[in-house]
């Protein structure tokens, strides 16, 4: 899409600089966004991203520099006056109350306490949501909504405020590929009605596909701004990490014997979510197993009973030939199943305590205590081998985590989940929501615990990912499991009609 | 108006601001003293004298501490794991029941002190071993449970003090049948009305900061506070130990029953405890649940209180003020605390 150089500017950010203490957030950033454009943010976690959106927006105020919109400069600190020059933000986490309908919600906050013109306002979101092409129903309830309608929720309620310009943080990182494909048909929509938009992504593919122009920011400072004509995403994450990187992949190997297997585990649906139906699954020595299926499907069900979280209502689980007959989460690490799960900030972490006491959540019983004392010198000792031993970017064994950025998190998880040398190890999104750098991370060491002879299952919902590391692949359907396809005999497509559930009706057919 | 987090806060944010609230409080409770119709500076001079004035003083108000040394470890302890433990209140009265109990000829010395300081733990822990469990085996409300559990419990103690307990040489009075000496807890110096009840409040203070920072259980407590989600997923029994911190909880509550009537009065009457049981939410929140914090604020309230009562006493001012200042002391500290982290901003 052509937006053309000559077209009016709306947004200009200029060497715009923050400081938090001694960390330079944002070194003079300068930014330009004119009408119906798209440019893409890039940059690492930490790269300064989140803080220029937040000075853009007027939840931080700048050290220095200005911002101006339609020409106009922005009054410092002042989100009121952000909105009322046109600017939409949204968020990663949305900020929608689920008890409310989709009308109220984005009615809230912009009417009065007693106004009641009810009428007005359906017809302004029912025909921004034909223009825009923007499908849900102003009557539902927010909470039934699915992730992706909830953004559309997001996005109406921008343009519900008259936004001119939107700012989307990590738009697709909780949507399914389908999902993606519909909020980019509406963001062509929006910037041919004259929007423009800033578009936060570390998704190179989705960054190339959408954006016009690309500012790649690292260490606070623009590091590039590059026509998305003009490159390719090897020359973009180049800029991001500041280096040439290639994402691992894992050659074949021959597996070892089964580690893991369930054996026609089946578990109850839990509302729209379904359970397991009689799946069977080998896990292997030196083997990654990839699960691929679109969300929802019943991964989370199956990594609850391999990480011991849930039991099953019927089948059962073997370790190594032996039935287990107790299953929690503690007896799964005791018997060498180790976790990564799929919500770090929920399950993996406790925000406030600091990094000596997440490393030890799991190995405290056994590692770091006798006789109920805890031996926090080896606590900090282990948390510092962590520290050094997997990159993992912080000041010091006594931060909180929830000062770290994801990839860091994900990365002292990661450590905390290796150390005692697993068995199996299941893990379940493991780089979602990561850069670049901490994806190659995180993946290269899943190998090498794979080539130490775990057996890995890994569970995501990004083909690209399951396709260049999985050994095996098997593929969840409304809770069935496929049978499993070795690397390389099966194409992306194949598997695309498997996530659809259409080859089990063969199957079942025949 | 906004809040806006503050990454670090200044150490004069982090000080001045709690004592900007200190501040408030004596501020408002001038103008109460000027309701009253009495001289707000008088007011506050007798206070401060009736709490600290002279030996006799500062031991009332030590005594008036113990209690609610006790109460305010107890729900520093269940807050920490985030149980809602409303019943301190009904937990101190098990405690002085098993005082009574025990303490009244059954058994003589040297067992009766520590045998009966057990058993009131038992019977406070106990009590709390219900609401614990319907709320991690059912799901029922621990603040509904526990709260309810106080007039039960205050009732109870009404039909003993009236019934089986009555003491016969009580004139008709409803108390308990007085305590044989041996099962009384001596004076911490000979002489002086501090009694030992004090000395094993601190020691309590001391042994849950030691819980709660050394130990796997007191990892474990905090960890289930903070997010019983990922405790669980690391293979924490979070029900093991939301039960575990109950039985500690009602534990502590219960001495501080035992150790008024083994301390302090020598008998069970059912106007023991003035809400020690309530009292001691405020004094842990104070605190900020830390168990040493306990100490210092415990005897804070405890000087207002004794405070107060001196005041009134000489002024004429009703002793109410006491309660007022301290809801308003645990209002602005509240504040204070918040805005130590977060800053107001316009817009």
């Amino acid at each position: 899409m052509s937006a053309g150089q000559e077209a009016e500017v709306v947004l200009r950010l200029d060497r715009i600089s923050k400081s938090f203490g001694a960390l330079k957030a944002n070194d003079a950033v300068s930014l330009t966004l004119r009408r119906g454009e798209v440019v893409a943010l890039l940059g690492e976690n930490g790269a300064g991203k989140t803080t220029l959106m937040n000075i853009l927006f007027g939840h931080y105020v700048a050290d220095e520099g200005e911002v101006q919109v339609f020409g106009q400069p922005l009054p410092p600190g002042n989100p009121r006056a952000a909105l009322a020059a046109g600017v939409g933000m949204v968020h990663q986490h949305f900020t929608l109350a689920g008890n409310l309908t989709v009308l109220d919600n984005i009615r809230l906050g912009t009417e009065g306490l007693w106004s009641r013109s009810h009428s007005g306002a359906r017809d302004k979101v029912e025909r921004l949501s034909r223009d825009f092409g923007l499908a849900v129903h102003p009557d539902a309830k927010v909470g039934r909504l699915s992730v992706g309608e909830r953004q559309r929720v997001e996005i109406l309620k921008a343009l519900y405020r008259d936004a001119r310009i939107l700012i989307l943080d990590e738009p697709t990182a909780v949507l399914t590929p389908q999902e993606s494909d519909a909020l980019f048909a509406t963001l062509r929509k929006a910037t041919a009605l004259g929007l423009s938009v800033i578009f936060i992504s570390h998704k190179l593919h989705e960054v190339m596909a959408i954006a016009d122009r690309c500012v790649v920011l690292r260490h606070g400072r623009v590091v590039g701004e590059v026509d998305t004509q003009t490159t390719d995403k090897g020359a973009l994450a180049a800029l991001m990490v500041g280096g040439e990187l290639s994402l691992p992949r894992a050659e074949a190997r021959v597996a070892g014997p089964v580690l893991m297997r369930l054996d026609g585990v089946s578990t109850p649906d839990r509302g729209a979510a379904p359970g397991l139906k009689a799946v069977t699954l080998d896990l292997r020595a030196g083997q990654i197993t990839g699960l691929a299926g679109v969300s929802g499907n019943g991964q989370a069900a199956l990594a609850e009973i391999v990480g011991g979280l849930a039991l099953p209502a019927s089948g059962r689980i073997v370790l190594k030939d032996t039935p287990v007959t107790r299953w929690s989460p503690g007896e799964a690490l005791a018997r060498g199943v180790a976790r990564i799960p799929e919500d770090r900030h929920h399950q993996g972490s406790i925000a406030d305590f600091d990094l000596t006491e997440n490393a030890v959540l799991e190995g405290y019983r056994t590692r770091f205590s006798r006789r109920g004392w805890m031996n926090w010198r080896a606590a900090r000792a282990f948390a510092e081998g962590i520290i050094k031993g997997y990159d993992v970017r912080c000041p010091g064994p006594d931060t909180r985590i929830r000062l770290l950025s994801g990839g860091n998190m994900q990365k002292l998880i990661l450590g905390r989940a290796m150390a005692p040398g697993p068995e199996v190890i299941l893990a379940n999104q493991p780089v979602r929501g990561l850069d670049v750098g901490a994806i190659a991370y995180v993946q290269s060491q899943l190998i090498a615990a794979r080539d130490r002879g775990a057996a890995v299952l890994l569970i995501s919902e990004d083909l690209d990912e399951i396709m260049g590391l999985s050994d095996v692949i098997h593929v969840m359907s409304q809770g069935r499991l496929s049978p499993g396809f070795t690397r390389g005999t099966m194409t992306a497509a194949e598997l695309g009609l498997w996530m659809a559930g259409q080859k089990f009706g063969d199957a079942d057919a025949a | 108006m906004r809040l806006e987090p503050i990454a670090n806060p200044s150490p004069a944010r982090r000080l001045g601001l709690p004592a900007l609230a200190l501040v408030a409080t004596l501020g408002v409770a001038m103008l109460l003293a000027l309701v009253a119709g009495a001289n707000p500076f008088a007011i506050l001079g007798q206070i401060a004298t009736g709490a600290l004035g002279s030996k006799l003083a500062i031991l009332e108000t030590l005594n008036r501490a113990t209690p609610l040394i006790f109460t305010g470890l107890a729900i520093a302890v269940a807050f920490r794991a985030k149980l809602w433990n409303i019943g301190a209140e009904a937990q101190l009265y098990a405690g002085a029941i098993m005082a009574v109990v025990l303490g009244t000829g059954a058994l003589g010395s040297p067992l009766v002190l520590p045998v009966s300081a057990l058993a009131a733990m038992l019977a406070g822990a106990a009590l709390l071993l219900g609401p614990v469990l319907l709320k991690t085996r059912l799901g029922v409300d621990e603040v509904v449970t526990t709260l309810l559990l106080n007039f039960i419990m205050l009732l109870f103690v009404s039909y003993l003090l009236e019934g089986p307990m009555k003491d016969p040489m009580g004139m008709g009075w409803p108390k308990s049948t007085p305590l044989i000496p041996e099962a009384r807890l001596p004076r911490l110096v000979e002489g002086l009305r501090l009694h030992w009840g004090f000395a094993l409040a601190i020691i309590a203070a001391v042994i849950v900061w030691v819980i709660q920072t050394r130990t796997t259980l007191g990892f474990e407590i905090r960890a289930v506070g903070q997010n019983p989600e990922a405790a669980r997923f690391a293979g924490m029994p979070v029900n093991a130990v939301m039960v575990k911190t109950a039985l500690l909880s009602g534990g502590l509550a219960a001495l501080a029953g035992w150790s008024e009537v083994a301390g302090l009065k020598g008998h069970l009457s059912s106007d023991l405890s003035p809400g020690f049981g309530y009292t001691g939410i405020i004094v842990a929140m104070l605190a900020l649940l830390h168990p040493l914090g306990v100490v210092v604020t415990a005897i804070f309230v405890a000087g207002i209180f004794v405070g107060s009562d001196a005041m009134s006493r000489a002024a004429g001012v009703p002793t109410y003020i006491a309660d007022m200042l301290l809801a308003t002391a645990l209002l602005f500290m509240v504040l204070a605390i918040l805005l130590t982290k977060v800053r107001v901003v316009r817009g």
